[in-house]
């Protein structure tokens, strides 16, 4: 069973949205996509549940009723409650009855929805609607969930809350992926996928992606920006030199997932393969 | 106040079909209805029967345009056309005296057809020459206009129902990123489709019947056909109009432009499928138009079996076109909800094989 995109291309006219990328979840882990604003991780995810046809390569992907989807844009119907949104998916999945009625309570009680079941979808707070489509794409058990930016915009408190439905999806045997663009939140997956342009410039465990830092990385306390390639860390500069030594001033320190995410997507635009 | 207008008219520019309804349209309106907006009937189709066939026949002048003569025929052959469309006036020829039978549902042909006959009446008696002439008018002897109207009125309402409201549902699945949600769902196309317009066509359904209960309790609107026919037609309607409403609804982005492109779509079927204006009449450039408009079908049966009592047989070129149209439209609307229900289909190398392997 091997589930996923090989070496997938999408244009969309002449622009070229994803660049011969390969994802292959594995089921009871996390894998996350993660880039800035047009790096295709939408399209990533949409090419993996087959919502948009490849160009080139190859997806192969459990039947539809076995994928979970939230998009980006929403996934729940805002004029109706979130019991009639439950029984709406229920119903387009064939489930019925008692097996309904349980998976609808085990999904209201893991997204902690319960108190709000008879209120309209659209009067439920951000957060409570991201997680009500996380539930809809959970009722029917899906042995593929994939999620478009399932925490964009959320609170530190909903983003945890989600996080902890995602983990156990995850623990109970499915294939989860998702997209990000929080740094911090990648480090919980079992896999990462760093996208730019459409393609895949790291990819591996975040021990991995930090293991595969090339150079040395510094620490700079300096009000100014210092010479070289630096980002900003708290109160502090990183710097990151490719020559053997660190740079005059700095400590060197071990770079973090966060630096080595900076990192290789300064290595991309410098043109350095990793 | 300069960098707002530089602003709205690049928004202008980018929105094409605003663009075009504020430039092409009206123009297009303007030539179109131009000469679709007539009430002047100048032809009107005419059988002459009985023993002086011939002779009457001659003297018939414009506007009547005899389309048959047969001496051999009587009134029941007269009546029988125009139950069945096939001519709005008959001439029952016979000696000595003259019957002339009008349809009524033919509110301005009919109106013509007088004013003709009191002339011919009024030339004849001055020359001498007159035969007696007497003539009445069938399925709306009143020539009440609210008989015509309220026929037609229930299908625009149904056009109304059924394209508008129909075209902001796909539309609002995909404003709220419900349709994307709804393709990786394991739904067909066929039954999204039809499981969106039944609500619709129930709600249309109940619409049709009140609306035909109120024509004829408050205006005195007779039915004096066949409830089945008409039930028949109406469906065949509603599946056109409804079938519009999911078509504009594939093909529009969001709710403004489904309301926009909804009404393109009504207006010419208000103004050129025979609801206020004589189809007969209309110039022949813009005709055409009129006979691929499903409400010019559904006004041609809801009058045909409300007021004249058609049978089925007489209508069954009105019903097959709305079935053949009900048809087109649907497959269209499926095709293009395809597109976004099923994008990847080409490249779906899915996975009934696999999933029954991991189930």
């Amino acid at each position: 069973m091997s589930w996923g995109i090989e070496s997938a291309t999408v244009r969309y006219g002449s622009q070229v949205a994803l660049d011969g990328l390969t994802l292959q979840p594995e089921r009871g882990s996390v894998t996350v996509v993660i880039g800035g604003d047009g790096a295709g991780k939408s399209t990533c995810l949409k090419a993996l549940v087959g919502l948009v046809p490849l160009n080139e390569g190859t997806a192969s992907r459990p039947s539809k009723k076995e994928i979970g989807y939230v998009p980006a844009t929403g996934g729940i119907y805002p004029d109706l409650t979130v019991y009639e949104n439950l029984a709406f998916f229920g119903r387009s999945y064939g489930i019925k009855g008692s097996a309904f009625e349980k998976r609808r309570a085990n999904v209201l009680e893991l997204v902690g929805l319960r108190d709000v079941r008879e209120r309209l979808a659209g009067q439920l707070s951000g957060g409570m609607q991201r997680k009500l489509a996380v539930g809809l794409a959970l009722l029917h058990q899906p042995l593929l969930l994939v999620l478009d930016e399932p925490t964009t915009g959320l609170d530190p408190l909903s983003r945890a809350e989600i996080w902890r439905v995602i983990s156990h999806t995850a623990a109970q045997g499915a294939a989860v992926v998702l997209s990000t663009t929080y740094v911090n939140e990648a480090q919980r997956a079992s896999l990462v996928i760093l996208l730019s342009k459409g393609r895949s410039i790291a990819a591996g465990s975040p021990s991995q992606i930090i293991a595969g830092v090339p150079g040395k990385v510094g620490r700079v306390k300096s009000e100014r920006q210092p010479p070289g390639l630096a980002w900003r860390r708290g109160g502090m500069w990183h710097t990151w030199d490719l020559s053997k030594g660190t740079p005059d001033e700095a400590d060197r320190i071990e770079p973090d997932f966060s630096d080595a995410v900076i990192i290789a997507e300064l290595s991309h635009e410098i043109g350095i393969t990793r | 106040m300069w960098a707002m207008t530089v602003k709205e008219f690049r928004q202008l520019r980018r929105d094409h079909r605003t663009f075009a309804m504020m430039i092409v349209l009206p123009v297009m309106m303007l030539v179109i209805f131009g000469y679709a907006a007539n009430f002047t009937v100048s032809k009107i189709s005419t059988v002459v029967v009985g023993p002086q066939a011939m002779t009457v026949a001659e003297q018939l002048k414009a506007p009547f345009r005899v389309v048959e003569i047969d001496p051999k025929l009587g009134i029941s052959t007269a009546k029988s056309r125009l139950l069945n469309g096939r001519a709005e006036v008959a001439f029952i020829a016979e000696p000595g005296t003259t019957q002339v039978l009008m349809d009524g549902t033919q509110l301005f042909s009919t109106e013509t057809a007088e004013a003709s006959l009191g002339r011919m009446a009024q030339a004849a008696r001055a020359s001498g020459t007159a035969s007696p002439l007497s003539f009445s008018i069938l399925y709306n002897p009143r020539l009440n206009t609210s008989w015509v109207l309220v026929p037609g009125l229930a299908g625009l309402i149904l056009v109304f129902i059924g394209t508008l409201i129909t075209s902001l549902g796909v539309v609002r699945e995909r404003q709220s990123g419900t349709l994307e949600q709804l393709a990786v769902m394991p739904l067909r196309p066929w039954d999204v489709i039809a499981g969106k317009i039944v609500p619709y066509f129930i709600v249309a359904s109940l619409d049709l019947i009140v609306i035909i209960a109120v024509g004829i309790l408050l205006f005195g609107v007779p039915f004096v056909g066949n409830v089945a026919v008409f039930a028949l037609g109406a469906i065949f309607f509603l599946l056109v109009t409804l079938g519009i409403g999911v078509l504009i609804s594939t093909i529009s982005q969001n709710q403004g432009q489904a309301i926009q492109l909804a009404f393109m779509v009504m207006l010419p079927q208000i103004l050129l499928s025979g609801l206020i204006f004589p189809i007969s009449s209309m110039g022949v450039g813009v005709r055409w138009i009129s006979y691929i408009l499903p409400l010019t079908y559904f006004i041609d049966i809801s009058r045909g079996v409300m007021l004249k009592g058609m049978p089925i047989v007489a209508l069954l070129e009105p019903l097959a076109l709305l079935a053949i149209l009900a048809m087109v439209v649907l497959a269209l609307a499926m095709l293009r909800f395809r597109r976004d229900l099923a994008p990847s289909s080409r490249s779906y190398r899915s996975a009934m094989a696999e999933s029954k392997v991991t189930a």
